[in-house]
């Protein structure tokens, strides 16, 4: 369902090699079905055409692993950057994390990603291969004899069913058209919590977070988490826990994590795509969002490189925070 | 009505250089003010740390207050401002996830202030009691 | 070997509760399964298996080995071990159950750990076959039948009835109680179920990996291979490979000070943290590469050397599914028993 193909990107990506402007590429790589795909660095013509795959479930952002893989490759990285990739890269500019010189982002269309529980949900386990045709993807399985044709569009991520912008806010080149942003209603899971009482919206709390194991995969793959000690992992923080020992310990983390990525956080939707547990920790960090834009405006992390992200800015006549309390949405 | 009545446990932050002496001002001028209130004293609200808020509460707090400078009379110029923007997100984030609003509170007193501290903390207090032990974000092995 | 219909599941279920602490699959809210404890109306999963693992059960995620209280200059040291009281998995599957056997020769040997070693003894394990393997599967690899789970009790689902057969003393024990429910009959049924299932799983994708090149005595082999550089430049190190693995068994040992005494505990920690077994002097593995390299050699070469050829992994696939960039022991063990061949 992609507009853009495996071919092209390939393409793409040997010329740039071949004309020396890049001397690796990030890109995913294919694994063992055709739904698991793991991101790669790839140094050669032979192993983009061996291994390079483009596909409905290439979710993964590349922002991150830009802070790592500059410092190892030689010349430039060529990063294919998906919409909501791109602001993830320009947050990570505002705060100084790679070199810009390093990376040579080259955008792509997206039309979303599908997730493989979703599939199974519809097709259940056992599938021995998944074929893309336009619209929609004909999975096989095990135990039934026909293929089953699923439209991507019935089973998209989470974060892709709200898409927030199909522009690219960063690129050295583009392919395919530009987009535009889009006015989503990603706040609507938000605003239904808030609608609830408090007693409620405990209950729904303490259901999600009580089945954390602290993997902390949300946190390693967040692309604002990019302390080098973070404070989870200092034992002289206090908050270093390795297992939540009681409901208290669960909630600790996501609060205080969601905390330190409030006005950082670019909505990308990596932490709820990674959580093994479904966690739905993207409702945590778009009630900052939400937040931010009433209290101080519309405010969109990486929109630009060099903005200034609420916490670490003040007017003179902001909102007291008793005030918070009584916009009408949660319950007295 | 029961002999032990129920008295909550609060903390209070109080910067040093406006909250800090509107409660020292309180107790010249010998007001009342619960003795269960705690203060901790910082060189500004701006030092307090949502992990702090977090932490009194797990270690038994059952309501935590902020005191500061009024905002645009900070000692250190600007600090306030990001205590208040701080506050307001940590609140809004606490009241999502179902604690009780009451048991947190943002107050701006100044160091001549010292009846409104008093009144502030009765007030405070009172809500508190009103609402009971803090169940929802207690850490069970801190309990003695 | 005794069968009873399915139409009775929850009187059965309701019988061994009445002498133990039952657990069973649930379905949760999310569309996963994970261990419950059974009461009245709870309804046993279809779900092929769990996302956490049931050595929840033996070994947990956090648990407290002794508490201190000091007054003045006198320590007080509390114990606080408790009876374990007798409970019941039910609905364990063949890989799951394997992995008991591999803790415990971690847990049980030489040094026996009492809190392990008295959850096991009073935990009995009722196993059922997998009658609709997922891709993700490789138990085979691993020397384990799916179709003939080795749990005290072996149990076999149909469309309408289930089978058991005990295979220890305590499986007896728990069939006995049962007897009222349940009757005799022969295994004609479930072998046609066996059948089946090793029809299936010869259709697996991965059914013909092996671990030839791996083993005890291969560490020189694999240990400076190119290979684990390429294999470990985008793992994240964020744990979920060893907290959902039935046999990955590192803890951590730590002190939680209450304000009021302090409290020893023990949790599981994960080799792929970078704070891992971090000593006096530092860190001993630096690298992501070398957590990531340490993870694999254990499972494929450290633990069958000194484990009569064992290895830790039972092929459950949760890592294949968990993994948030979908890099795994499959891919791993492909590339370097690859490598070995040539």
């Amino acid at each position: 369902m992609q507009k853009i193909t495996r071919e092209q990107l390939i393409e793409k990506a040997v010329s740039l090699l071949a004309d020396g402007t890049v001397s690796c590429v990030l890109g995913w790589s294919k694994g063992e079905f055709d739904y698991d795909v793991t991101p790669a660095l790839f140094n050669n013509e032979e192993e983009l055409k061996a291994n390079f795959v483009f596909n409905d479930f290439c979710g993964v952002n590349f922002s991150k692993y830009l802070i790592s893989k500059t410092n190892k490759c030689d010349g430039k990285i060529l990063v294919f950057l998906k919409p909501c990739d791109t602001y993830s890269f320009n947050q990570l500019l505002t705060e100084h994390r790679f070199d810009r010189e390093k990376v040579y982002a080259v955008g792509i269309p997206c039309e979303g990603m599908a997730d493989i529980a979703k599939v199974k949900q519809i097709c259940g386990d056992g599938i021995s291969s998944i074929a893309f045709d336009g619209e929609k993807m004909a999975v096989t399985t095990l135990y039934d004899d026909a293929p089953v044709m699923i439209s991507t569009a019935d089973v998209l991520a989470e974060r892709c069913v709200n898409c927030k912008s199909k522009k690219h806010v960063a690129f050295d080149e583009l392919m395919g058209d530009e987009g535009e942003v889009i006015d989503s209603n990603r706040f609507d899971e938000v605003e239904k919590l808030e609608a609830m009482t408090p007693d409620e919206r405990f209950a729904f709390w303490q259901n999600e977070l009580s089945r954390c194991i602290r993997c902390n995969a949300c946190r390693d793959v967040c692309p604002a988490c990019t302390c080098e000690k973070c404070v989870f992992d200092n034992p002289n923080s206090g908050v270093e826990n390795k297992s939540p020992a009681n409901s208290f310990e669960e909630k600790m983390f996501h609060i205080i994590r969601a905390f330190h990525v409030a006005g950082r956080c670019t909505d990308c939707g990596e932490c709820s795509r990674v959580c093994p547990q479904n966690i739905p920790l993207h409702l945590l960090n778009r009630k900052f969002i939400k937040d931010m834009n009433e209290f101080y405006g519309e405010y969109q992390a990486g929109a630009e490189v060099g903005l200034r992200a609420p916490l670490v800015d003040y007017t003179l006549t902001d909102i007291e925070p008793g005030e918070v309390f009584d916009r009408g949405d949660s319950d007295a | 009505m029961q002999v032990n009545e129920y008295k909550p446990l609060i903390v209070a932050f109080c910067c040093n250089w406006c909250s800090y002496a509107g409660a020292d001002l309180a107790g010249n001028n010998r007001l009342n003010y619960p003795a269960e209130v705690k203060i901790i004293r910082v060189p500004c609200s701006c030092r307090v740390n949502p992990m702090f808020v977090l932490r009194a509460f797990q270690r038994g707090a059952d309501g935590v207050i902020i005191c500061g400078c009024h905002p645009g009379d900070c000692h250190y110029t600007s600090g306030n401002y990001y205590t208040r923007r701080r506050m307001a997100a940590l609140f809004s984030m606490l009241d999502y996830l179902g604690i009780e609003k009451e048991r947190t509170r943002v107050e701006w007193v100044s160091a001549a202030e010292g009846a409104k501290f008093a009144a502030t903390m009765n007030d405070f207090v009172e809500k508190v009691t009103a609402l009971g032990e803090n169940k929802r974000l207690e850490d069970l092995r801190c309990k003695k | 070997m005794r069968k009873c219909s399915l139409d009775k599941i929850n009187l059965v279920f309701a019988e061994i509760a009445k002498s133990s602490a039952l657990y069973l699959p649930v379905d949760q809210n999310d569309g996963s399964a994970a261990y419950k404890k059974w009461e009245e109306g709870t309804v046993w999963s279809n779900a092929l298996n769990t996302v956490r693992s049931p050595k929840d059960f033996f070994f947990p995620q956090t648990e407290d080995l002794m508490k201190f209280k000091t007054s003045g200059k006198n320590i007080e040291i509390i114990d606080t071990r408790s009876e374990a009281e007798d409970f019941v998995v039910f609905g364990v599957r063949a890989c799951d159950v394997k992995s008991f056997d591999i803790l415990d020769r971690v847990f049980l040997s030489e040094h026996v750990d009492s809190f392990y070693g008295s959850r096991r003894e009073h935990g009995v394990i009722v196993s059922v076959a997998c009658t609709r393997p997922s891709e993700t599967c490789f138990c085979k690899t691993f020397g384990i039948d799916p179709s003939e789970s080795a749990g005290d009790i072996s149990a076999w689902k149909t469309e309408t009835e289930i089978f058991f057969k005990a295979n220890t003393q305590k499986g007896e024990e728990l069939l006995n109680k049962l007897s009222s429910l349940t009757e005799e009959c022969d295994e004609t049924v479930v072998n046609e179920q066996k059948a089946k299932i090793n029809a299936v799983m010869n259709k697996l994708p991965l059914k013909d990996l092996n671990t030839e090149a791996f083993g005890g005595g291969k560490t020189n082999e694999f240990f400076n291979s190119p290979l684990w550089d390429e294999l470990s430049q985008t793992c994240l190190g964020c744990g979920t490979c060893t907290f959902v693995c039935p046999t990955c068994q590192c803890y951590d040992i730590k002190d939680f000070n209450t304000g009021n005494g302090v409290i020893r505990f023990r949790c599981w920690d994960s080799c792929m943290y970078s704070e891992f077994t971090k000593m006096a002097h530092g860190n001993n593995r630096l690298t992501q590469k070398e957590r990531f390299r340490q993870r694999f050699m254990h499972k494929l070469v450290y633990y069958p050397e000194n484990n009569d050829g064992l290895f830790s992994c039972v092929g459950c696939g949760r890592c294949i599914s968990k993994c948030p960039i979908s890099m795994n022991i499959v891919k791993v063990m492909k590339k370097m028993g690859g490598a070995v061949n040539e």
